[in-house]
């Protein structure tokens, strides 16, 4: 099964501070961590995509319907109450695996090197139909 | 020589000979590549046959009369092959027959590769696959898209190519000088693409730098007296030697001021200079050889404090009057800086023409920050860091610019 783990920032949800405003070595054990993780799951070979997001501030919202010109809105938006910071598409069994890699990513090193405890939304990628149908 | 490494010198030599032999490219790349996938295979548990691109001419030789047999059952043509190929090769060469123009084939392929009927997606992909002999699903990866969509690409650059029309053969005097920068300008963003991606060490991806050095030596050897083109493999070499010092050891950028200088290549460094030093008082100077000068210049200094700025700055001056490059001027005020001070950089940043490629750019935030930063403004500058880092769409930069912003914020000891 493929499950994507969502890395989704919202300022309800994140008590921790910008990743800016730690200190250098706190952001290198970061980026170790992840690079670690992601090696880890290739070598697993249950990654199959890892993916991060240019920041809010540099997105665009399009809207169009037929025959109009697409309107389109700059960021930042002041009302951007969450935001998606990146994913991974992992391919594991069983469903259980899925979740305890979310928990591994959730508990990457912030400040001070505690694990930042991150909501990793885990959700399913819908397939073709089971056989039982 | 490692199979693999004989295979991608072969696949140039093997489609340019079925191409004139046959008349057709497109078909020609397609057995070739099941040529090569069969000798991938055979190759290291049969050894490597005395003639290897007999070999391979052979079999993809044999691959292309089946195909065509099954067209001419399929259509009835039965003199489609006849009326391609030229009377002197109504009777098939011995395999081995090594052709005249055999050596240059990986030139003229270049040339049709890059044409400039192609976006430089595409021509990138056929380059590496067509004179790079690397796989579809190899290209893929180190592009990081999925093989259906590489191969798609692939596939449609071949049928573009084969409706214009192109001939296969060396462009003529008069479109010569543009169709070799189109050449190199691939090669360079082949080039450009692997060394910005480079952060990290996935083993399971090609690495695209060493691939464009090693076809830009090709192109070197087959026009050793084009300035440029010595320039161009010059400049790939002195920038591809600080590698190693670029990334530490958690996998974060360390830009060239702070590299452990003894982590660089030597003997590729040596290499470049030799190249460019004989490169520059011969014929026009152009972009890829001032850029390898500056590359020298930096590649020279034992510790980023012996860099000769004023001579760096003087390159700049010169590549700002023949490029047509935002970031040339950039780097021009940061060479300024160096040279006259932080204030002189930052008159120079305001004066720089308005450029919509640079409007809202995060490089202009980084300069700007870097130029505070040298004029003691910290807090100034860590916030330009901050929002730089915010605004750019590279990760390992992301990261990078925030680890500066971090360091400015610290007090320090």
């Amino acid at each position: 099964m493929k499950y994507m783990l969502l890395m989704q920032f919202s300022a309800a949800t994140v008590d921790f501070p910008t990743i800016d405003t730690w200190t250098p070595e706190e952001i290198q054990a970061h980026i170790a961590f992840m690079r670690d993780t992601n090696t880890k799951l290739a070598a697993a070979g249950e990654l199959v995509d890892a993916q991060g997001l240019a920041m809010p501030e540099t997105a665009k919202i399009v809207r169009s319907h037929s025959g109009g010109t697409p309107v389109v809105t700059e960021g930042p938006f002041p009302e951007t109450k969450e935001w998606v910071a990146g994913w991974w598409i992992v391919d594991c069994e069983p469903s259980e695996r899925a979740v305890e890699i979310a928990a591994a990513v959730s508990a990457a090193p912030g400040p001070g090197g505690a694990p930042l405890n991150m909501p990793i939304e885990v959700r399913q990628v819908m397939s073709a139909p089971t056989e039982e149908l | 020589m490692l199979v693999e490494d004989l295979l991608r010198e072969l696949a140039p030599q093997v489609v340019g000979v079925l191409t004139r032999r046959f008349g057709d490219f497109t078909a020609a790349e397609d057995a070739v590549q099941e040529a090569l996938l069969a000798a991938t295979v055979q190759w290291p548990q049969e050894g490597v046959p005395g003639n290897p691109r007999g070999w391979l001419i052979q079999v993809a030789q044999r691959r292309m009369t089946e195909e065509v047999r099954s067209e001419q059952a399929r259509r009835r043509r039965e003199d489609q092959v006849a009326r391609q190929q030229p009377a002197d090769r109504r009777v098939a060469p011995a395999a081995d027959t090594v052709d005249a123009a055999g050596q240059d084939d990986t030139l003229t392929l270049l040339f049709l590769c890059c044409h400039p009927a192609l976006s430089p997606a595409s021509a990138l992909a056929l380059t590496l696959r067509s004179v790079g002999g690397l796989t579809t699903a190899e290209i893929a990866r180190a592009f990081l898209v999925p093989e259906a969509t590489m191969g798609q690409r692939i596939s449609r650059a071949k049928q573009r190519i084969k409706a214009s029309g192109v001939p296969f053969r060396m462009p003529g005097p008069d479109g010569w000088a543009q169709r070799l920068d189109a050449v190199l300008h691939v090669l360079y963003l082949i080039f450009n693409e692997g060394y910005a991606s480079s952060v990290g060490d996935d083993l399971q991806r090609v690495e695209l730098t060493r691939e464009a050095i090693r076809l830009t030596r090709a192109v070197h050897a087959a026009l050793p007296e084009d300035s440029e083109v010595t320039g161009l493999l010059a400049l790939m070499l002195l920038t591809h030697a600080r590698s190693p010092a670029r990334t530490g050891p958690g996998g974060e950028l360390i830009p060239l001021a702070e590299q452990d200088r003894g982590r660089w290549d030597g003997a590729a460094i040596a290499e470049g200079i030799a190249l460019i030093t004989a490169a520059l008082p011969v014929g026009p100077v152009g972009p890829y050889q001032v850029q390898a000068a500056i590359a020298a210049v930096h590649d020279e200094a034992a510790t980023a404090e012996q860099t000769d700025w004023p001579q760096i700055l003087a390159l700049y001056g010169v590549l700002e009057r023949i490029s047509e490059n935002p970031v040339v001027s950039l780097n021009r005020v940061v060479a300024t800086a160096m040279v006259h001070g932080p204030q002189a950089g930052l008159a120079a940043l305001d004066a720089l023409p308005s450029d919509p490629r640079l409007t809202g750019h995060h490089r202009v935030t980084v300069v700007r920050a870097h130029l505070l930063e040298m004029a003691g403004d910290r807090a100034g500058a860590a916030e330009l860091f901050r929002a730089a880092s915010r605004a750019t769409a590279s990760l390992p930069e992301r990261h990078h610019l925030a680890i500066r912003a971090a360091r400015l914020a610290d007090p320090g000891p």
